[in-house]
């Protein structure tokens, strides 16, 4: 599998895009969704809420288990991705484009997020 | 568990070549899914599934006593069974506690081949050891001398007839012959775990890759699918199959999880558990236990085995197993409540999920049946 270039990742399997406006979008990684299996139900952040990184900000539910989902970066939500709330299993079918989770008009992003690279190489192990 | 003391099945290669993701099951390592579990389930449903089941734990039976054993060793009623029949059964403690279930088949007037669930293999070995004292029969562990492949779905007597001559028609549900598959020796049973028709192939391990190649060659043009534990864990709970460890358990007896029918105090001689499960019985027939019931979510949280089943701010029951249906398109579960609410219909049941009371309707098990 491949991660986009142009994305950056947090070590919990989220991506998150550059900003525009200051508002970048967050999604989980195609790894962490081949390792939930078939996603079925999403739990979002409300909108206008703020997230924080590193912390919990929803959950995804797959036919065998309940993960967390954690927020690569601090800042409120600006908008969630309906289509998934629909149809969950657009995590699993397009995890970096159709599959997205949440927009975040960013506050303060952790020094630590990882370039394709660099995430290539933490989920190698 | 390291994954180096982890077993292997005779088709653990086969299984990597076609991309499976594996899981420790019962200290075996098995396939979870090799694509997406939904399709796989759906597959069974609908088509065929093809699945490794080779951890489970066959024992067999033999001598001129074996039904006297069995009959001693076990709830059932093992001496009724007919050659070339098998029979859904309990091992229980003595003290009416359920220590596995398991299919038995009588492959000869004195031969029985027991299946036992994987994780309780050397536990239903060890008590029918210790039980065969005094009677006239051996109790050889069988767990290295069998791979055993299933083949699942309406597509599944067309697939085996292409590669047998058996006579699959005159085989019954719960019955197993000894036959050639694919040129393979095989005890060919009709059984499964899915609801739906199929078969059991139990095979030396040593041609269980040659058996999977040539059913998965024969299913090709029919749509049949390499299936992982999970969509069979999603199949047996919408036909409403109980799995040890989640409805069964040594705290509850056959009465306690709606199976007391299984329990034949009818047969000749004493067996072990008899005096603690007839005592279970009348208490169940006076005072209702918790029945084992389905749930049918209103919304889309998924229930887990462990969440407390709620009716007016009251815990009523437990979740035991839980999963969204692929069939039904909604999350179901079973789970025990209290005799109060386990009527189909009854109002105002929930399941806590993680803190959140979210409404459930009762059903009676299975959520599935397969038209016959």
């Amino acid at each position: 599998m491949s991660n986009p270039q142009q994305l950056r990742y947090s070590k919990e399997h989220e991506w998150l895009s550059a900003a525009e406006d200051g508002v970048a979008t967050v999604g989980i990684t195609e790894f962490a969704a081949n390792a939930l299996g078939d996603v079925v139900y999403a739990q979002l952040p409300d909108v206008g809420s703020e997230v924080a990184a590193g912390e919990t900000c929803g959950e995804l539910e797959s036919t065998k288990s309940v993960s967390d989902l954690y927020s690569p970066v601090s800042g409120e939500v600006v908008e969630i991705n309906e289509d998934v709330v629909n149809d969950p299993s657009l995590v699993n079918s397009a995890p970096f484009e159709g599959g997205w989770l949440f927009k975040v008009r960013i506050a303060e992003e952790p020094a630590d997020l990882l370039s394709a690279d660099e995430y290539a190489a933490h989920t190698a192990g | 568990m390291s994954s180096s003391a982890l077993r292997h099945t005779a088709l653990d290669a086969l299984h990597r070549s076609l991309g499976a993701t594996m899981t420790d099951f019962a200290g075996w390592d098995m396939p979870l899914r090799y694509g997406s579990e939904r399709d796989e389930h759906n597959a069974v449903r609908t088509k065929a599934g093809l699945f490794d089941l080779s951890h489970m734990g066959e024992i067999t039976v033999t001598g001129p006593r074996a039904a006297d054993l069995l009959n001693h060793a076990l709830v059932g009623n093992i001496a009724s069974v007919g050659v070339g029949r098998a029979r859904y059964t309990m091992i229980c403690r003595e003290d009416g506690g359920i220590l596995d279930d398991l299919i038995v088949y009588r492959l000869a007037e004195s031969e029985f081949l027991v299946v036992a669930n994987a994780s309780n293999a050397q536990v239903v070995l060890d008590a029918l050891t210790e039980r065969a004292a005094g009677f006239d029969a051996e109790v050889r562990d069988d767990r290295d001398a069998y791979a055993l492949i299933a083949v699942q779905g309406p597509e599944s007597p067309g697939i085996l007839a292409s590669l047998t001559d058996a006579d699959l028609e005159g085989l019954k549900y719960y019955a197993g012959l000894p036959g050639t598959v694919a040129g393979v020796p095989a005890l060919i049973a009709r059984t499964g775990y899915t609801g739906e028709d199929g078969f059991e192939l139990f095979v030396k391990p040593e041609h269980a890759v040659e058996l999977w190649q040539a059913l998965a060659k024969a299913g090709e043009g029919v749509g049949l699918v390499p299936c992982g534990l999970s969509c069979r864990d999603t199949l047996r709970l919408e036909a409403g199959m109980p799995l040890y460890g989640h409805e069964l358990s040594t705290s509850l007896t056959p009465f306690d999880a709606g199976l007391g029918r299984v329990v034949k105090f009818e047969k000749e001689g004493d067996f072990v558990g008899r005096a603690a499960l007839a005592e279970a019985a009348e208490r169940a027939a006076q005072n209702p236990p918790r029945v084992l019931v389905g749930l049918v979510a209103e919304g889309r949280r998924v229930p887990r085995a462990g969440y407390p089943v709620v009716a007016g701010g009251q815990v009523i029951g437990e979740v035991t197993s839980g999963a969204p249906s692929p069939t039904l398109g909604k999350p179901i579960a079973m789970a025990y409540v209290d005799a109060a609410h386990a009527a189909p219909g009854t109002p105002g049941v929930g399941v806590d999920i993680r803190g959140t009371h979210e409404p459930y309707e009762v059903v009676a098990l299975p959520f599935y049946k397969r038209r016959k």
